[in-house]
């Protein structure tokens, strides 16, 4: 998937997950930026993530993800034809 | 509300449930309170904050107290000031196979070292049960154990003393005899949910070691809806009646084209199969209390027919009201719930037909209304939906049927139902209405064969004839074709008829019954009479031959306006309509052509 693609369908993940009409999100966002955006959400956002793109994470990338970009990465990864 | 009825979208549900709790705090649906103790053996956030959705949608608004992370058994045995001040009505206690810390693998154990560790296990269960009762005297729903996702001892694990398969099996089948010997305690099967579910996707075990939940994030609705219709049962939140549609939901087939004969129910084919073990399955409600009854847009000897059909298993007795005629499904609704005293969000209208499910659902306040699509999903469906979700039984219950049906006769109450036509327009309904075509032809032979009930002179033609008559411009021919935002239903209306001088005598005219009350006669009756008009006709002749079946259409050239100008000893009857007269009669469907005529 294009990460243009990527990232407007990853909008929509974080305006569901946080109830945020006018969410914006860049590769640089990270959980600081979103108030709600605990560790306690964080499972939710991968779990709303993984059902969206088809995919899943492995434990070891759910640790280190740092940003919005690196998350991306993985999705354009994973789901590359 | 909808997505929370099976079959949900777990990972909707999940990912939007901020919208969906204000969206159920904002209706009033007359919500109890009640505190909720959620005491854990693993993480247990997310499974709270999904069962507050499912019982809001019960009308239960919970406050939740949730024990510090797999603190079950201290807050239970020890105490916590917390919890004491917050005086649960109800305990849950969320523990799973994460939480059989006795067990080891130990290939040199003995049977009887097995069974120690076993009543060890058992009893630091029992203990939390018997701390919570002393201490609250409240309800505690306890689950029961999940089978491990992996077997050390392969297919033995489930024989061989040694096997973790087998001490889990062994410790559920003691929970189950605390649970049959003590009020007030009730299992959450998560094994049978799990299993449903599919063990292999519950046991996530990513969940668990990253955040330790003791199942997959994607299950927790299920989970949390299991607990839900435990706790709305136990504060009489259940439904109590069945009211069902007959053809094409209890058998086969439409009884009233088709007669009793050719409806599906038996062993003869898979269709058959399905229902046979449909109707069994709502015949066993009788023994749990659950009250059945009818409601079918059919000839009430008709229905009583399909009833006792030779292969049925629901026979006419066991309903305690039916219903089987030509008023709204609303309408029957509201009369069976006055006959019964029983208010009607407690019935589950279960019925094949998506128009009549809409026209149900909205027009009666809290009745469940099931998506019943196909006969194979037609027990899941239901059973899925927990209805009737069982925490207490008395003999009482078997007999509640009868009870009923005693009380049933005195009042017959007939309701005028107030916005029909509403109801129509929100339909959206469009018809195409034109000459035959060639396209068409065949469709418009087997239906003029196979209408028995909605067909004024029930003339039957083969293909040949048919043809004919497409090829003969002495014929005005038309067929309807009736759309609705629910699909296409194909063509459901034919109409024949003989131009002779200025007149046209009406050979045939029918419709299936499946469009009925759909205001689809009028658009082909102002269809026929524009088409009269173009072709400079002064008056149409309509005739009514009465069959076994076709009663029901007896009086329709006179609601349409005809004049009636002769009836003999047999009921057969003749009409006139002076074409200038004609008033157009549908306001609900929009009707279009493709210049037939």
């Amino acid at each position: 998937m294009e990460k243009e693609a990527i990232l407007i369908k990853l909008t929509e993940v974080f305006k569901d997950v946080f109830d945020l009409d006018d969410v914006v999100i860049t590769p640089y966002t990270v959980a600081d930026d979103i108030e709600d955006w605990d560790s306690l959400e964080h499972i939710n956002l991968i779990s709303a993530v993984e059902s969206t793109f088809k995919m899943k994470f492995k434990m070891k990338e759910v640790s280190t993800m740092k940003n919005v970009g690196e998350m991306m990465d993985i999705i354009a990864e994973r789901t590359k034809l | 509300m909808d997505i929370l009825t099976y079959p949900f979208d777990n990972s909707y549900i999940l990912k939007n449930k901020r919208s969906i709790k204000k969206q159920l705090l904002s209706s009033d649906n007359g919500r109890i309170k009640k505190k909720i103790a959620v005491l854990g053996g693993s993480t247990t956030n997310e499974i709270v904050n999904i069962l507050e959705l499912f019982l809001l949608n019960y009308g239960i608004e919970p406050e939740f107290y949730q024990s510090e992370y797999a603190q079950y058994w201290e807050d239970a045995v020890f105490g916590n000031s917390e919890l004491d001040s917050f005086s649960p009505d109800i305990v849950y206690i969320h523990t799973t196979n994460r939480n059989i810390t006795g067990f080891s693998s130990n290939m040199s154990a003995t049977e009887s070292e097995i069974d120690d560790i076993l009543n060890a296990q058992y009893h630091h269960f029992e203990q939390v049960w018997t701390a919570i009762k002393n201490k609250f005297d409240c309800p505690v729903i306890q689950n029961n154990f999940e089978m491990p996702f992996y077997r050390l001892l392969g297919n033995k694990d489930s024989t061989d003393y040694r096997g973790k398969t087998n001490f889990i099996n062994r410790l559920n089948t003691m929970f189950c005899k605390y649970a049959s010997e003590n009020e007030n305690f009730y299992i959450n099967d998560i094994n049978y949910i799990s299993a449903l579910y599919g063990l292999e996707k519950w046991s996530d075990t990513s969940a668990w070691y990253m955040y330790k939940y003791a199942l997959a994030t994607q299950a927790i609705p299920e989970l949390s809806f299991n607990v839900a219709n435990i706790i709305k049962s136990i504060y009489g939140k259940n439904k109590k009646m069945l009211v069902l549609d007959l053809d094409n939901t209890l058998w086969g087939g439409v009884i009233g084209d088709s007669g009793q004969q050719g409806i599906e129910i038996g062993h003869e084919t898979g269709i058959a199969e399905g229902y046979h073990e449909f109707q069994q399955y709502i015949k066993d409600h009788k023994q749990l209390g659950v009250l059945l009854s009818v409601n079918s847009k059919n000839d009430h000897e008709n229905a009583i027919e399909g009833l006792n059909h030779p292969d049925t298993v629901l026979t006419p007795d066991d309903f305690i009201s039916i219903k089987a005629n030509w008023n709204t499904k609303d309408h029957n609704i509201e009369d069976i719930s006055d006959e019964i005293s029983i208010l009607p969000d407690s019935f589950v209208f279960v019925d094949d037909n998506p128009a009549e499910r809409n026209i149900v659902s909205a027009q009666i306040k809290g009745i469940a209304v099931p998506e019943m699509n196909s006969v194979e999903n037609y027990i899941r469906t239901l059973d899925r939906n927990a209805y009737f979700e069982l925490t207490s039984y008395t003999t009482d219950d078997i007999k509640r049927n009868e009870m009923y049906k005693a009380n049933i006769e005195r009042i017959r109450n007939e309701k005028a139902f107030t916005n029909y036509s509403e109801y129509l327009l929100s339909l959206e309904m469009t018809a195409m209405i034109d000459k035959f075509d060639e396209v068409s032809l065949s469709r418009i032979v087997q239906l003029t064969n196979k209408s028995n009930q909605f067909n004024l002179t029930t003339r039957r033609y083969t293909m040949n004839e048919m043809e004919e008559v497409f090829k003969d411009d002495s014929y005005i021919k038309i067929y309807g074709r009736l759309c609705d935002k629910f699909g296409d239903n194909g063509i459901v209306s034919v109409v024949i008829g003989k131009i002779k001088d200025d007149c046209l005598h009406i050979d045939l005219w029918l419709m299936s019954c499946r469009v009925l009350k759909r205001e689809m006669e009028y658009a082909m009756l102002d269809s026929l009479v524009e088409i009269c008009k173009k072709n400079g006709l002064s008056k149409i002749y309509g005739y009514y031959y009465k069959t076994a079946k076709n009663a029901m259409v007896k009086n329709l050239f006179s609601d349409f306006g005809f004049d009636k100008t002769n009836e003999d000893e047999n009921e057969n009857a003749s009409f006139v309509l002076e074409i200038n007269n004609h008033k157009s009669k549908n306001n609900s469907i929009k009707i279009y052509n493709n210049g037939g005529y």
